[in-house]
Parts: C-alpha cells; sequence; structure tokens
C-alpha cells in the first residue's frame, strides 16, 4: 500500500481494510444481523455441514449480504442434519433441516432476502433457559 | 473466525504469549491456520481474571487461559463448537457460568472511549486502526477545518486533562497557539507513577495510534511541527509498541513530511524516564527531557508560553489525548453529553486492592463510586466488610461509606477531601489500618521526593516519623495536631503540585477516620490488627491441645512446649509475622 497523500486516500484505504475487524464490530451487536448458526456437532459435520457453512459464507458474501456465519453444537435435531438456524433482526430465531446447497441457496434467496417462509422449518420443541 | 487474545503486559506476565504460539499451533495442526485468525490484542481491562481469549463471531469470552488449554479451545469450540465451560466467567454472586462478556457486571456499565480501541485491534497493525476509522480525525481537521474551530471543538467539547489536574484541554491548546515562537512543541506525558495505577500503559499498550494521531491534531493547531513522548523506561511493551506505530504511521505519510498533502509537517520521539514521580509534573518533565535534573520549576511561567527548550509546548497526559480523535469524529455535543456539569466524557480507572474484579474500567463521569467498586469491581474480596476507598495516589485521599453514593468528577471528589487523579483507585476492607495507610503514602511521597524545597523535603519526612511514632503506640495528642499544622504548611508553602497535595492521604484519614488515631494513641491500640508493634499474639490455654503445629511453623522460635501441652509464646522475641495465628486449627492463638 502506498503512502497517504489525501483524505480520500485514507477514506479508501479504510475500505479496503474494513473486513479485517468487520467480523469484531458486528459481534458487538449481533441482534443487528442475520445470524446464521450451522449445527456443527459430529452428526452435522458427518452429514456435510461444513460444505453448507462454507456455502454460506461464500454465497452471502458473494451476494452482499451482511451477516454473521457461526457454528454451533447439536440443536438435537440429528435426525434432520445439516441443520440451520437463521435468525433475522428483530425476529424469532428459525431453524431449517435437511440442508443441502439447493436448500441453503432458497433460505438465502427466499427467507434472508424477503422474509418469506419455506419448506423444511423445524418446530421449535424446547425452551431455552433464558425464557 | 477470529480469537482475540490480549497482548497487554498484565496478561503476558500469566504467558498469553505462549498461549498465543501454542493456539496457532494447534490451528497449524488441524489445517485451520487460514480460517481462523489469532489476534494480539491490548489490554480488555479484566485483569484480574487474565489471561483473555475472545473467540467471534459468538463473543465466548474465556478467563485464566493457560498455555495448555489452547488445544481444548481449538479441539472443543472451534472444531466441534462447544464451549469450554471451565474456562467461562463464574458470576461470583449468582455463580452462573456466563459467556458472552456482554452480560457480566463488570463491563455492562462501562463506556469506553479512551479505551475504544483496547482489546479489540491488533495494536501493532496500523490497518486495524484505520479500518477503526484511524487518522480520519485528524484529516478531517487538517483539511477541513482551521485550527482555530478545532480548538473550538476540544473547548466546547469540555474535555479537561485526564493526569489528574483537570485544567481544561482546549484551554491549554489555545494558550499554547498564542504564544509567538519559530518553534513549539507538543510533549505526552506518559510518565504514570501512582501506585497501583496503569491506565496509560494500557492505552498505550492497546491503542498507541490515538494517541500519535491526537499529538498531530494538537500539532495543527497549535503550529508545532515536533511531538514528544515522555515515557518511563519501565514501560518496555509500550515502548516497543509505540515505536512500531510510529514507524507505521511514517511509512503511510500519516507522520512526517506533508501530511494529507496540506504541507503540515509533524513527526514524534520518544524520550525515556528514569521513572522519578515528580517528573509527572510538567515542569520537570520538559527539565528531565532537556537532560537537566527532573526538578519543577515555579509557575508562570506555564509551558504553553515557555516550555522544552524555552519554546511553547503543550503538555497533555495519554489518556487526554486518546479522546481527542473521538471528539473530532463524533463532534463536541456528543462528547459533552456524557457526564456531569463539569466533568465531560469518561474516566479510565485502575481498579486495585480488595476488590473482587481487579482492572482496568471506564466510566462516564457522575457513576458513584457504589457503582464502581460493587457493581463493576464485584464488591469487596473475601465478603469482608468495605472500609475506604483510595482515589488519586500519593495525592489523593481516603473516601469511606459516607462517600459511596458521590458521583465520580473532578469537583466532587475534591470536595470530598479527595482527588481524580490519574485514576488509581485502591479498594480497603476492615483489616486495613488507615494510619498506615497514610504512612505508605507518606513513604512513597519522602522517596519521591525531589528535594528542592523544603517544605517537601522535610515536612514530609517528619510528617513521616509521626505517623510511624503513632503506629508504633508512642503518639500523643499534641502529635496529631503537629499533622495537622505541619499538613497545612506543607500544602501551602511547597513549590509544585507533589508538595501540595501530598498531605492529602493523612488530612483525610485524619477527617474520616479519627477513632483510629485516637485509638493508637490513647488506649495503644490498632483496631484493625496491623500495627505489628501494638499487636501480641497469645496462647488461649482453654483451647491449646498441644499439637506443635504453631512451635514448628514459628520462623524465630519461640514458642515452646511440649507435646499434648499447654504452649507458650515468648514475647520479647516474637516478631509478630502471624504464623502461628495462621497454623493453629483450634483457635488457640489469639490477637490482642
Amino acid at each position: 500500500m502506498g503512502k497517504v497523500k489525501s483524505l480520500d486516500d485514507l477514506k479508501k484505504m479504510k475500505e479496503e481494510v474494513q473486513s479485517r475487524i468487520n467480523l469484531r464490530e458486528k459481534s458487538d451487536h449481533p441482534e443487528n444481523q442475520v445470524q446464521v448458526k450451522v449445527a456443527m456437532a459430529t452428526c452435522g459435520i458427518a452429514s456435510g455441514a461444513k460444505e453448507i457453512m462454507d456455502y454460506f459464507i461464500n454465497e452471502l458474501d458473494k451476494r452482499n449480504i451482511d451477516a454473521i456465519v457461526t457454528q454451533t453444537g447439536c440443536m438435537g435435531y440429528c435426525y434432520a442434519e445439516p441443520t440451520v438456524e437463521i435468525t433475522l433482526p428483530g425476529k424469532e430465531p428459525v431453524v431449517f433441516g435437511y440442508v443441502d446447497t439447493k436448500k441453503a441457496d432458497e433460505i438465502i434467496e427466499e427467507y434472508i432476502k424477503k422474509g418469506e417462509l419455506i419448506d423444511g422449518i423445524i418446530p421449535v420443541t424446547y425452551k431455552t433457559i433464558d425464557e | 473466525m477470529q480469537l482475540l487474545i490480549c497482548g497487554g503486559t498484565g496478561c503476558r506476565a500469566s504467558e498469553s504469549n505462549v498461549l498465543k504460539d501454542n493456539l496457532e499451533k494447534e490451528l497449524k495442526k488441524r489445517n485451520l491456520q487460514d480460517d481462523v485468525q489469532v489476534v494480539e490484542t491490548g489490554c480488555f481491562g479484566f485483569c484480574e481474571k487474565g489471561p483473555i481469549v475472545k473467540v467471534l463471531p459468538d463473543n465466548t469470552f474465556y478467563t485464566e487461559v493457560t498455555p495448555e488449554d489452547a488445544e481444548r479451545i481449538v479441539g472443543e469450540h472451534l472444531v466441534k463448537g462447544r464451549q469450554v465451560t471451565d474456562l467461562l466467567y463464574t458470576d461470583p454472586e449468582k455463580k452462573e457460568k456466563i459467556a458472552d462478556s456482554k452480560h457480566m457486571d463488570f463491563y455492562k456499565k462501562q463506556i469506553r472511549i479512551a479505551l475504544r480501541n483496547c482489546g479489540f485491534i491488533d495494536p501493532e497493525n496500523i490497518d486495524d486502526y484505520i479500518a477503526r476509522d484511524g487518522y480520519q480525525a485528524l484529516g478531517k481537521v487538517i483539511t477541513e477545518m482551521t485550527p482555530e474551530e478545532a480548538i473550538n471543538e476540544i473547548k466546547e467539547s469540555g474535555l479537561r486533562g485526564r493526569g489528574g489536574g483537570g485544567f481544561p484541554a482546549g484551554l491549554k491548546w489555545e494558550l499554547t497557539r498564542k504564544s509567538q515562537a519559530d518553534q513549539k512543541y507538543v510533549v505526552c506525558n506518559a510518565d504514570e507513577g501512582d501506585p497501583g495505577a496503569f491506565m496509560d500503559r494500557s492505552i498505550l499498550e492497546g491503542d498507541a495510534h490515538s494517541v500519535l494521531e491526537a499529538m498531530a491534531i494538537c500539532g495543527y493547531c497549535t503550529d508545532a511541527s515536533k511531538g514528544l513522548i515522555y515515557i518511563r523506561a519501565e514501560y518496555p511493551l509500550a515502548i516497543n509498541r509505540l515505536k512500531k506505530s510510529i514507524e507505521q504511521a511514517r511509512e503511510y505519510g500519516l507522520l512526517g513530511d506533508n501530511i494529507f498533502g496540506t504541507g503540515f509537517n509533524f513527526d514524534v520521539e520518544l524520550r525515556y524516564g528514569a521513572g522519578a514521580f515528580v517528573c509527572g509534573e510538567e515542569t520537570a518533565l520538559i527539565h528531565s527531557m532537556e537532560g537537566e535534573r527532573g526538578e519543577p520549576t515555579v509557575k508562570p511561567p506555564y509551558p504553553s508560553v515557555s516550555g522544552y527548550k524555552g519554546k511553547p509546548t503543550t503538555v497533555n497526559n495519554v489518556e487526554t489525548y486518546a479522546n481527542v480523535p473521538v471528539i473530532i469524529n463524533k463532534g463536541a455535543k456528543w462528547f459533552a453529553s456524557i457526564g456531569t456539569d463539569n466533568s465531560k466524557g469518561t474516566k479510565v480507572f485502575a481498579l486495585a486492592g480488595k476488590v473482587n474484579n481487579v482492572g482496568l474500567i471506564e466510566v462516564p463521569m457522575g457513576t458513584t463510586l457504589r457503582e464502581v467498586i460493587f457493581d463493576i469491581g464485584g464488591g469487596v474480596k473475601d465478603g469482608k466488610k468495605f472500609k475506604s476507598v483510595q482515589t488519586g495516589g500519593p495525592s489523593g485521599g481516603c473516601l469511606t461509606e459516607k462517600h459511596l453514593d458521590t458521583p465520580i468528577d473532578y469537583d466532587n471528589l475534591i470536595a470530598s477531601g479527595s482527588m481524580m487523579g490519574s485514576g488509581g483507585m485502591i479498594v480497603m476492607d476492615e483489616d486495613d489500618c488507615m494510619v498506615s495507610v497514610a504512612k505508605y503514602y507518606l513513604d512513597f511521597t519522602v522517596e519521591e521526593s525531589c528535594g528542592k524545597c523544603s517544605p517537601c523535603r522535610i515536612g514530609n519526612k517528619r510528617l513521616y516519623e509521626i505517623l510511624d511514632k503513632i503506629t508504633k503506640g508512642e503518639g500523643t495528642h499534641e502529635d496529631l495536631d503537629k499533622l495537622r499544622n505541619l499538613s497545612n504548611v506543607i500544602m501551602d508553602a511547597s513549590l509544585c503540585g507533589l508538595g501540595q497535595t501530598s498531605p492529602n492521604p493523612v488530612m483525610s484519614t485524619m477527617d474520616n477516620f479519627w477513632d483510629e488515631y485516637i485509638a493508637h494513641v490513647e488506649k495503644q491500640e490498632c483496631p484493625a490488627g496491623q500495627c505489628k508493634d501494638l499487636l501480641r499474639y497469645e496462647v488461649v490455654p482453654e483451647n491449646c491441645v498441644g499439637c506443635t503445629a504453631c512451635a514448628r511453623n514459628c520462623p524465630v522460635n519461640c514458642i515452646s512446649g511440649e507435646r499434648k501441652q499447654v504452649h507458650e509464646i515468648d514475647q520479647s522475641v516474637c516478631i509478630k509475622c502471624g504464623a502461628c495465628y495462621e497454623k493453629c486449627k483450634f483457635n488457640a492463638i489469639r490477637i490482642v
């Protein structure tokens, strides 16, 4: 990177390096972001959750959607792995089961972009202790 | 994913650097080094529970992590997605594990302005700082504002000096600006010397660029082209990071000649201090930088008129500078909306002593001592009773229970008989003897007095001697009167801030803990059981079973007695170390 010769240079440079800390800034306010949690326990990984996670990371990036993709533990729906939990800002989390790349594509296009519910939702059968 | 590891001095002392190497090794072993970034940051502030590791994006906050834990964090958390629960923070009251730092009481009440980047960016990488709007304030000031406008912004923000004095920063800059000279200087006072204080060190270790940026802004406002940072040589890590930061800023053209293509030149150099407390006083600091003895001189002339090498010089503290870029970026109004009427913004405190969460905190001015000590600090250690909190270091005073609900700001603390100081805050419990505390601070002042003026050099020594007499049970009522009179004389007649404030610990403890002084003088008793000369360890014959534990542990062999017989302590030899008291399992040793 060359020298900063003007304020515009600095602003451009900031854009370039922004991604270094995006993750850190977003984690401070996860409630304002789309959150994608991929269940990556043994059962999930065995069913291909790693590929699904990579798919989400790459595709969301490509489609310019600001989202946090994290892995999480087993959600208990081992029969339906890979499972993915999506939380849109201000909404309750929704869990999708049997996610393959085709389904993941649908989730991004229909649910994340338009907020429309699609097939494959697993009804939540438990309460967390926070509630 | 990212792993943030604290690389502050505190956590490094607990091997956070080894931990970082181990984490990197573990990641490599699993071929995850491209997916997971390991970032060494500055201080997170929660030093009590260091080393700290924060896992992003899920915000898991691991405490007291040892190098051996690296395998579990990588193997369990990163690979399998399971939190390593025994490394999570446990709430001391509710006894439950808290994974996300946002839910910890320690962080809930804090607002981080000066510490905004500490524990967040990699302090050795300028790109991290730029990504957080770094150097934007400098760019804005140089290209879009006149020096007068920028000074006005700082004045309107109400920013006051964070080194202790609380002088309005904008006014200081204006005074330097108005002084005419061919060369002017910007000085950063990083000679942090209060016992138990480490605010400035942590800022320099965690976010050195913010200080450099602010110094350049100050340079533009006051027509100075040279900046000097006076930092104590005992801060090797801070010096190291400062050097790297200065080099990076030069490389990017953010320091040096023709900054932002405007023809404005500014560069920063380091000057090392040898750790004399008095060199935190601005005139003494300047003399030390000139290679003279670190002694203060009479003000006026103030440094803003005649400072380094006789030229106009602005001297500000590290934390003061760290606030400046934010004020420029977010505006004076925003800054002035935080805090109290006459004290704006936040203050960083180094919380130490007998408090559960020792560490570095930043709270809005106007937060009460109770909130700081009991909510953020988690209360007094081991469930003991709160007795006093010392603020302002050797120049400050001891505040008590009745001051707990006082909102913290410059004026309130002075009205209560203490002062803001640079931000050391030492909590004391029922076991602390306030006469001894006053003696401890006087011991420090006597050691650190430069000796130039006699009230400070001789007066403080005499104060110390009287206090020492009292702690030995030899004090009289006359001595108490002398303490007060002498204190007043020292405060009035001393040359610099060191002597003018050094009797504060004595005065405030006499005001707030008069009973303790009286107990020492009239009854030759130390209510807290600290003054060794006033203590006696005795065997309680009814309880003693003759186990010999006390006799075996006595370092001077002054306890005698046969097995299964009542023991006896030879008072003429006893050094009152308390070893017998601690070892006895039968409550057969008592303190009288």
